[in-house]
């Protein structure tokens, strides 16, 4: 695997100021391109196997469909005025210095040949207005600073006219589909999931097997028959998590506390063999069509097994597009029982329960870990939990509190609509854009690296898949334990005390002590 | 001949102002937005989508969460640019109304601090590295654009000081369309220079970053109220007709 490369030592890095300004390293990630897509990565969602020979005209004419079909791309690429508000704000600027990353002229990379081919002033004065043609060159910069974006939204929080970078390389990497320039991880992925059912590539039986295996885990610890049900049909609840908790540390750990959770709630639930992924990764290509087909598995599983409700597991862009999109793309979901949130974030569905005093916790069972929470960009930036809007922020900051004694927050700057991405999301999780991710990371780091010094903090929770696989990785890079990364549910299951327990007889004999 | 020439340069410009920009208005009010984008949290309904609207284009909400200096001279130059164009209301009034004369003082303060704001902007856009990068010839041309008009305002105002009340009778002309009694717009060449540079703005603004103006009512980010759980939202025809299987 690539390291950072050699003038970057994160060691080093970790020290300073999360929101650090760099100077300007012109053509510093130029270099940094994720792998292309093969013909079977591409031809499976739609797309030319290679690239087109007419690539040039119909990337023009796909940007015109977007343009025409999407009102967010075509107010963002004429209003941007270069006040400079976003400039420093996308952490893979703040940490690989390279100007390309600054939203704007992130943006400008698509915009210029917006105005060269789509407004009067680009066709007459390119040369004034900054327009220029869709030159090989131009193509290049397009895929390599392209994936560069993690789609965090962070940038859009600060503009002034609240341009989403994150739609501007959405259709970016779309148009490059479009003409046969794919990039591998996403899309080999996508095929995946409509091969085998998740990104993973989990067949059915070797899930089952997995899942057998933690219940019997769960009974060994607790002596409580906590089961993880699959296909049932006529649960209650279908649970839709992503498939890193199938298969990954610390994902699993949260898998667990979401079973014990909805085991001590009482309700039946059931996970899917058909839709046993909650990731699209059809947003973060831009594709529509691929989003809306990954996303109607979930309709499918919860009509062909008869659940009321749809809870969604810890993970950040699949709960955007739960919440956000699935309702427009895969809707009406009106067969599902209209007295609870559809969706639920598992979040919400053990804060509820909390709430109502269901649930009892032995606190001190965490007093080994000294935590903060890391907010992921699209729970944080594009969705919410609860009724209030931030409801995003604080649920799970109440999950942890009521499960741990020890919770500091990381700087204002770099928590709640503000937080920086883990450096991994938005498709760019993958080996060979380490160096990238690493860079990326360091805004995060640099945060953590304040709070464990502060306060001694030693673990970081987080709710999204990719954020913890990206930490598991970064987090060595940067002096910290691998572990230091750890679910939310991981906490609630350390802390939760089931009813007939091994662990609530513990209790009330230290009580009767 | 003067006056012919600006009177059809005006009609032409404010032609060309309302078409082109009607236009790209039309363009983005009828461009379907098939996903709810806005940027989060954000308010839960179309009363708080009206309040965050309100309070960015007012105060600048998210350039003030964003850096301070920006937002300082930006806000300065938009407040200012305000209260100039409501003092040159009364160019085009009459008689003119009590808020307008009352708004006369503040007017020509504006125009100072107008200039400044604009300046600062643009000192920004030379000195500080990222910003320098990210500029382009027309980012400076709007600048020096404005400024230019501003300055030329405040010279006719205090060095160069016109026919005030002949270059109103020709503005009230062309609106009522009253060819008869056109009065000849005085041919000061510090009148027309700071009218030429008003022409060329009318003319640059549809076509130019200045769009940054009614497209902000448009965003996605910051129009869409955040309710897709209380409401579906489908508004697009290719989303509604696809077959699904149930």
């Amino acid at each position: 695997m690539a390291e950072a490369s050699s003038d970057f030592d994160p060691r080093e890095k970790v020290h300073g100021d999360p929101i650090e300004m760099p100077h300007l390293a012109c053509g510093a990630m130029a270099g940094s391109k994720p792998y292309p897509a093969a013909p079977n990565h591409q031809e499976p969602l739609g797309f030319p196997g290679e690239l087109v020979p007419d690539w040039h005209d119909k990337a023009i004419s796909r940007l015109g469909e977007l343009l025409d079909s999407n009102k967010a791309l075509r107010v963002y690429l004429d209003s941007c005025v270069k006040c400079g508000a976003c400039t420093d704000k996308c952490h893979y600027f703040l940490g690989t210095s390279d100007p390309k990353n600054m939203p704007v002229a992130r943006q400008d990379l698509l915009r210029k040949v917006y105005r060269r081919h789509f407004t009067l002033a680009g066709k007459y004065f390119p040369k004034l207005v900054g327009a220029e043609d869709l030159t090989k060159d131009v193509l290049g910069d397009w895929y390599s600073y392209f994936h560069q974006c993690s789609q965090c939204r962070r940038c859009s929080v600060f503009c002034p006219y609240g341009i989403d970078t994150a739609e501007i390389s959405m259709a970016a990497r779309d148009i490059m589909d479009t003409i046969g320039m794919g990039q591998k991880y996403s899309n080999e992925i996508i095929g995946k999931v409509f091969n085998i059912g998740n990104n993973l590539g989990l067949p059915p039986k070797a899930l089952k097997a997995t899942l057998e295996g933690l219940a019997e885990e769960i009974e060994e610890e607790t002596g409580v028959p906590v089961k993880l049900p699959i296909d049932v049909k006529g649960a209650e609840i279908l649970l839709v998590t992503p498939s890193a908790d199938f298969f990954a540390s610390p994902h699993m750990e949260g898998l667990i506390g979401y079973a014990k959770v909805l085991h001590e709630s009482g309700v039946s639930w059931t996970l899917s063999s058909h839709a046993s992924e909650a990731a699209n990764f059809g947003m973060f290509i831009g594709s529509q069509e691929n989003m809306q087909k990954v996303a109607m598995r979930i309709r499918d599983a919860a009509i062909e097994l008869g659940v009321k409700r749809v809870v969604i597991g810890e993970c950040g862009h699949a709960w955007r597009v739960a919440y956000s999109f699935l309702n427009t793309l895969a809707g009406p979901f009106d067969f599902l029982d209209p007295r609870y949130p559809f969706p639920q974030h598992i979040c919400e569905f053990t804060n509820d329960l909390i709430e109502k005093g269901k649930l009892k916790f032995d606190k001190s069972k965490n007093d080994e870990y000294r935590l903060t929470f890391h907010d992921s960009c699209n729970v944080a930036r594009a969705s919410r939990m609860g009724d209030k809007p931030g409801g995003q922020f604080d649920i799970p900051r109440a999950v942890l509190r009521a499960v741990c004694n020890h919770y500091f927050d990381m700087a204002p700057e770099t928590i709640r609509d503000q937080t920086f991405c883990c450096g991994g999301g938005g498709g760019l999780l993958t080996d060979e854009l380490m160096d990238l991710r690493t860079k990326g990371a360091m805004p995060r780091m640099r945060a953590l690296k304040e709070v464990a010094e502060e306060h001694g903090v030693t673990h970081m929770a987080a709710i999204c898949a990719i954020c913890k696989a990206q930490f598991s990785k970064v987090l060595p890079q940067y002096g910290f334990d691998r572990e230091a990364i750890v679910s939310v549910h991981q906490m609630v299951s350390n802390a939760i005390i089931l009813t007939g327990s091994v662990q609530e007889k513990e209790l009330e004999e230290s009580h009767h002590d | 001949m003067v006056t012919i020439i600006y009177a059809t340069a005006f009609y032409a410009a404010s032609l060309l102002l309302v078409i082109a920009l009607g236009r790209r208005i039309w363009l983005y009010a009828t461009t379907p937005a098939p996903l709810k984008i806005p940027t989060t949290p954000a308010p839960t309904t179309k009363g708080g989508v009206v309040l965050r609207m309100v309070r960015e284009v007012t105060v600048f909400e998210s350039l003030f969460r964003s850096n301070k200096w920006i937002w300082l001279f930006g806000w300065i130059f938009h407040l200012s640019l305000a209260v100039v164009l409501l003092r040159h209301l009364r160019y085009f009034l009459q008689p003119v109304p009590y808020p307008i004369a009352l708004v006369q003082p503040f007017g020509v303060i504006a125009g100072f601090t107008m200039v400044a704001g604009l300046l600062a902007l643009w000192a920004r856009r030379i000195v500080v590295e990222r910003i320098r990068y990210i500029s382009g010839p027309s980012d400076h041309l709007m600048l020096a654009l404005l400024v230019a008009i501003g300055l030329s305002g405040l010279n006719l105002k205090f060095l160069a000081r016109t026919d005030i009340v002949d270059v109103k009778e020709f503005f009230l002309g062309l609106m009522y369309f009253d060819f008869s009694h056109l009065h000849r717009l005085p041919a000061d060449p510090a009148l027309l220079l700071h009218l030429t540079l008003v022409l060329c703005l009318m003319v640059v603004f549809p076509f130019s970053k200045l769009l940054h103006a009614p497209g902000v009512f448009f965003s996605p980010s910051r129009m869409q109220a955040d309710d897709t759980r209380e409401h579906r939202y489908a508004r697009s025809a290719k989303l509604e007709s696809t077959p699904r299987r149930a």
